[in-house]
């Protein structure tokens, strides 16, 4: 059972990893109908996930309702929700739209869903003005030196800022052309050598921990 | 009479010449690609200007057709942008490569008719047509540079393990990770839960699996104390890899009998529903720690600002450098990058682990090396016109 649980899962990781690290160096069509397959492979363990996924979400809110815990009227919401979604999505074979008309399941997707996911990103404008004002407080020389740029990066991106200021369209030009992008392209540097260092780690059976446990 | 005939005869001379059939035309597989491509090659000619064409023509008999039409001074080796190591042809010599797309398919083993024409004016001449078969090619030549870095780089944190076994190594503080343990203390005092995002990655993103590895480390901690793990997912397989993790760290700690199987939980693959979801969670339950480890897009401002709204003490480590800003600003500490990779070394201490991060820094002075070597060289190679310094340039360029 112990090569099942350990060995057989890092014998498996290592020969996938192995052969797709090696993939991307064969442009061979078998090349690429191997990784194709292996993409279906991961969307049908993807399907059977999410009825494991579904039913953890089940659980915990059944669990939530039966022991009637705080907030458990947010739980039977969701459990309406989510049964009478299925149960309309399967009566109108789950199409939003037929003979040119919009279908129940496609009401609730229209009129429900995308207002709801749209009022979600609206807030973000009020959350961006909240941590702004947080962050700008110029309590330190380095909160005031973001302070100072985003001033002249703000005055800079809006017409009215670079007539007032002339200057500020240039200075923003190169406070994101020279110090943003040199600072980001040297972030990304040290993510990919630390992606690619864990890759190896695992390939190599370097780093368990994903599996469930540190070091034999 | 004469003296006009002697004028006339090399003007004649040059007007045959500029109708020369192209010399040592050749038409091979297009090298390192997966079978759709051709490439014709000829070398350059004295009339080489702008006012002369060549055209490309496909098929053979009356079903030739015109494939391309260019410039005469145009189409060298040296723009075909392949590394030297895979150049068919001398660099000022002409290259022409005939791929699979708009308006024209080579099939892989089917044989080719190409040929090559010069047009100047009116007048035209044509060689003769080569056959060729495009065929896929099992190893991309173009990119050993690439798996030849790997490799080494490879080689480097092997043998930094191997070093980090012998002799300790100096790892340098990062903040972010010393306040893991006053973050759970903390969440103890106050008798309240941590939150522990995963991020919005899958299980196939790096940064995915170093949130999991680190939440086994969090988890042991929190075992010990015997503090509640709030683990809400967006993807049911990292859902089940984290279960399996945090199970394991309870059994580490040795305190097994406080493992709760709902910790971690399946909320929606959504991005915005998820969101909603897990400011909710945060607003009712009041977790004393929020920690966000992984990939994060859109939705990393409205998670760490809600947060910050209920006085948690906020731990944030992402690989997504565009989201960066929100967690600096909103988080009391944050792992820029790389850091988040090297959590779980400095967390476990362990040689392995240590030695890894040993090997990136080396691997980070080698780009450093290079990025001012190339500086030096490409501007040698604009100073002094020559193409010398791309015999050590194309080392290190991601060439397709």
């Amino acid at each position: 059972m112990i090569f099942l649980r350990r060995q057989f899962p890092l014998l498996i990781t290592f020969v996938m990893g192995v052969v797709f690290a090696g993939q991307y160096y064969v442009p061979h069509p078998r090349s690429e109908l191997m990784l194709t397959e292996v993409t279906k492979w991961l969307q049908i363990i993807g399907g059977f996930a999410l009825v494991l996924g579904v039913t953890s979400l089940f659980h915990l809110h059944a669990v939530r309702i039966h022991r009637r815990e705080p907030g458990w009227g947010y739980s039977f919401v969701l459990y309406a929700g989510m049964v009478g979604t299925i149960a309309i999505g399967l009566w109108v074979n789950g199409k939003e739209s037929a003979d040119g008309a919009m279908t129940a399941f496609g009401w609730i997707y229209s009129s429900m869903m995308v207002p709801l996911q749209g009022t979600m990103f609206a807030i973000l404008a009020f959350f961006i003005a909240s941590a702004a004002y947080r962050s700008f407080r110029a309590r330190s020389r380095e909160a005031a030196l973001l302070l100072i740029a985003a001033i002249i990066v703000m005055m800079g991106r809006v017409p009215l800022g670079e007539v007032l200021v002339p200057v500020s369209g240039d200075l923003t030009q190169w406070i994101l052309n020279v110090l943003n992008a040199s600072v980001r392209r040297a972030i990304l540097i040290g993510v990919s050598l630390g992606a690619v260092a864990l890759s190896i780690k695992i390939i190599f059976g370097v780093e368990r921990a994903y599996l469930g446990g540190g070091k034999e | 009479m004469l003296v006009l005939l002697v004028w006339a005869l090399p003007a004649t001379a040059a007007a045959q010449e500029a109708l020369a059939p192209p010399n040592n035309l050749r038409v091979i597989d297009t090298p390192s690609d997966s079978g759709g491509g051709l490439t014709v090659l000829w070398a350059r000619a004295d009339y080489d200007a702008p006012d002369v064409r060549y055209q490309i023509l496909l098929g053979d008999g009356a079903e030739k057709r015109v494939v391309a039409e260019f410039p005469a001074d145009s189409h060298y080796v040296r723009d075909a942008k392949w590394p030297w190591w895979t150049r068919a042809d001398r660099p000022d010599a002409h290259q022409f490569n005939l791929k699979s797309g708009k308006g024209l398919e080579l099939k892989p083993g089917t044989p080719y008719g190409v040929t090559l024409a010069v047009v100047k004016g009116a007048d035209r001449v044509e060689a003769p047509p080569i056959k060729a078969v495009p065929e896929p090619n099992w190893v991309n030549w173009n990119q050993m540079n690439n798996l030849f870095l790997v490799l080494l780089f490879g080689a480097a944190v092997f043998a930094s393990i191997r070093t980090a076994k012998r002799r300790e190594i100096f790892l340098r503080r990062i903040p972010g990770l010393d306040a893991v343990d006053e973050a759970i203390g903390r969440a103890t005092e106050l008798g309240k839960p941590i939150l522990y995002l995963t991020g919005a990655g899958d299980m196939s993103e790096p940064s995915t699996i170093a949130a999991a590895v680190i939440l086994g480390r969090v988890a042991k901690r929190v075992a010990a104390y015997e503090t509640d793990l709030m683990v809400p997912h967006r993807d049911p397989i990292v859902m089940a890899v984290c279960q399996e993790v945090t199970k394991q760290s309870y059994l580490e700690a040795g305190k097994p009998d406080v493992y709760k199987e709902d910790s971690n939980f399946f909320i929606t693959t959504d991005q915005f529903s998820y969101t909603a979801a897990v400011d909710g969670i945060m607003l009712r339950r009041k977790p004393a720690a929020n920690f966000f480890m992984g990939s994060y897009f859109a939705e990393a401002l409205l998670l760490t600002e809600t947060g910050a709204s209920t006085g948690a003490i906020q731990i944030a480590g992402t690989d997504s450098d565009h989201q960066l800003p929100f967690f600096v600003t909103t988080c009391d500490y944050t792992l820029i990058g790389e850091e988040l990779y090297a959590a779980s070394a400095y967390l476990s201490k362990e040689p392995v682990q240590l030695g890894t991060l040993r090997g990136q820094d080396l691997g980070k002075g080698f780009i450093l090396a290079v990025l001012a070597l190339g500086t030096i060289l490409a501007t040698a190679g604009v100073l002094f016109a020559t193409d010398l310094p791309m015999i050590v340039l194309d080392l290190f360029k991601d060439l397709k």
